[in-house]
C-alpha cells in the first residue's frame, strides 16, 4: 500500500516537474532553450552522489555487522547509481556541445570527476564478478565502495585545481537565478529523488527474491 | 614485541626475499626503461616536445611501474603458501598491512631513484630539485598506501593481474594529476609556492588513504 502511495507521489511530482521544465519556466537569456537540460543534469548529478553515499554506508554496515541485507542495499544502490552516473555523463555532454562547442570538455571539473566516479562504480561491480564466491565478492566490493567514496572529495578538488580555478560558486547561491528557475530545479530534484527511492525499494525486493531462490536451489 | 618491531620483521622478510630473488626490482626496472624508450619514439625528442610532455611521461611510467611492482607484492606470498604463515603468525592484520606497505614503498622508491637519473640523462632534463624529490616521495606513498590494500584484494580474485589496475587507477587519479602538474612546475624551475597546493592535496590523500587502508585491510585478507 505504502509503495503505491509513493508511486502516486512520484508520478505527480514527475508530471509537475515536466510541466515546469517544458512549459512554465522562462527560457534562459544567454544559453536559450538548451539550458533546460540543466533541470535533468543537476538531479542526475545529485543522485550520483546520493547513491554512492548509500553504497558507502551499506558497505561499512556490511563489513561491521556481516548481515547480507546491507550488502544487498549497497549493491542495489550502486546499480541504480551507475545508471544515473551514465545519465549525468550523457546529459553533461549534450549540454556541453551547444555551450562550449565540444561534446567533451576536459576543462569541466564536474564532468571529469563524474567520469572518474563512473570508473570507480565499474570497479565496484567488476571486483564482485571476479571473486570466486559471492560472499568474498561482497566483502571486496564493500572495500571498494568505502575507498571509492572517500576518494570523491579529493577527485573533485584536484580536477577543479587542475583546471586552474577555484571551485565555482554553487548554482544555488547565484543571485541571478530566477525564482521560477529555482523552484523548477527544486521540484525536479525532489521528483528524481523520490524516483530513486522507488527504484531502490523495487530493486532491493527483487534482489531479496533472487537471494531466496539461490538458497532454495542450493538447498 | 612492539608494533614497529613486528612491522619491520615483515618488511625485512620482504627485503630478504627480494635480495635473493631480485624479482621485483630487476623486472620492474627493465620495464620502466622500456616504457621510457617507447615514449621517446612516440613523442620524439625535440626539446620543445620534451618540455611539454616530460612530466606526463614520467608519471605514466611511474604509475605503470607502480602497478606492476604492487601486483607482485602478494603473488609470492600466495604461490609459496606464505600467506597462511602470515595469517597464523601472532600479529594483527594491521601490522601485516604496514609491513607489506613499507616493503613495497622501499622497492618502488629504489626503482624510481634509479629510473629518474636515467630519464634525465636520456631526455636531457635537470631533474635534481628538492621539489621533484618531495613530489615523487609523496606520490609514491599514496600509490603504495592504496596499492597494498588493493594488491591483497586482487591476489584473491580469479583474474589477479587484471584486477589491480582497474581498481588502482581510478582511485589514484587525483594524485597523478597533482604529480604531473607539480612536476611540470618543478622541471621548469618553479618555486615551492607554485606547487604547495598540489603537495597539500597529495599529502592529504596519503594520510587519508593510509588510515583508511590500515583500518579496512583486515577485511580483505580474512579467510
Amino acid at each position: 500500500m505504502k509503495r503505491y502511495l509513493l508511486l502516486a507521489l512520484s508520478f505527480t511530482l514527475m508530471v509537475v516537474s515536466l510541466y515546469f521544465v517544458f512549459v512554465w519556466v522562462p527560457t534562459e537569456r544567454m544559453m536559450g532553450i538548451v539550458q533546460r537540460i540543466f533541470y535533468l543534469m543537476v538531479p542526475t548529478g545529485w543522485l550520483t552522489l546520493l547513491s554512492f553515499l548509500i553504497v558507502f554506508i551499506g558497505s561499512i554496515l556490511y563489513l561491521v555487522k556481516r548481515e547480507e541485507k546491507w550488502d544487498i542495499l549497497a549493491y542495489c544502490s550502486g546499480e541504480i547509481g551507475l545508471v544515473f552516473t551514465t545519465l549525468a555523463l550523457i546529459t553533461g555532454s549534450i549540454w556541453a556541445k551547444p555551450i562550449w562547442g565540444v561534446w567533451w570538455d576536459w576543462g569541466t571539473p564536474r564532468l571529469t570527476s563524474t567520469l572518474v566516479l563512473w570508473f570507480i562504480y565499474l570497479a565496484y561491480f567488476l571486483v564482485r564478478s571476479f571473486a570466486s564466491e559471492p560472499s568474498r565478492g561482497a566483502r571486496f566490493a564493500a572495500v571498494v565502495g568505502i575507498v571509492g567514496f572517500v576518494d570523491i572529495p579529493i577527485v573533485i578538488l584536484s580536477t577543479t585545481l587542475w583546471q586552474g580555478m577555484h571551485p565555482p560558486p554553487l548554482i544555488f547561491q547565484e543571485a541571478g537565478l530566477d525564482p521560477r528557475m529555482m523552484l523548477t530545479l527544486q521540484v525536479s530534484l525532489i521528483a528524481y529523488t523520490v524516483l530513486f527511492v522507488i527504484l531502490l525499494i523495487a530493486r532491493v525486493l527483487l534482489k531479496n527474491s533472487e537471494v531466496d531462490i539461490r538458497y532454495l536451489k542450493e538447498g | 614485541m612492539s608494533f614497529w618491531r613486528k612491522v619491520f620483521a615483515i618488511t625485512w622478510k620482504d627485503v630478504l626475499a627480494e635480495m635473493r630473488t631480485k624479482e621485483i626490482i630487476s623486472a620492474v626496472l627493465v620495464f620502466t626503461l622500456l616504457v621510457i624508450v617507447i615514449f621517446n619514439f612516440a613523442f620524439g625528442t625535440s626539446p620543445d616536445v620534451v618540455k611539454l610532455v616530460a612530466s606526463g611521461m614520467l608519471w605514466v611510467t611511474f604509475a605503470f611501474s607502480g602497478v606492476l611492482s604492487l601486483n607482485r607484492a602478494f603473488v609470492m606470498e600466495k604461490e609459496e603458501g606464505c600467506f597462511e604463515g602470515l595469517m597464523v603468525a601472532p600479529v594483527s592484520r594491521e601490522i601485516i598491512y604496514t609491513g607489506k606497505m613499507l616493503g613495497s614503498l622501499l622497492f618502488l622508491l629504489i626503482i624510481e631513484a634509479i629510473a629518474l637519473p636515467i630519464f634525465a640523462f636520456l631526455f636531457n632534463l635537470g631533474v635534481f630539485s628538492w621539489q621533484l624529490i618531495v613530489i615523487v616521495f609523496l606520490t609514491t606513498v599514496g600509490f603504495v598506501g592504496v596499492g597494498t590494500l588493493f594488491s591483497a584484494l586482487a591476489v584473491n580474485t580469479k583474474a589477479r593481474e587484471m584486477v589491480l589496475p582497474i581498481l588502482f587507477f581510478p582511485i589514484v587519479i587525483p594524485i597523478i594529476i597533482g604529480a604531473v602538474k607539480a612536476s611540470e612546475s618543478a622541471l621548469s624551475g618553479g618555486s615551492w609556492g607554485d606547487i604547495s597546493s598540489w603537495l597539500g592535496i597529495t599529502g592529504a590523500f596519503d594520510v587519508i588513504f593510509l588510515v583508511v587502508s590500515y583500518l579496512i585491510f583486515a577485511f580483505v585478507i580474512e579467510e
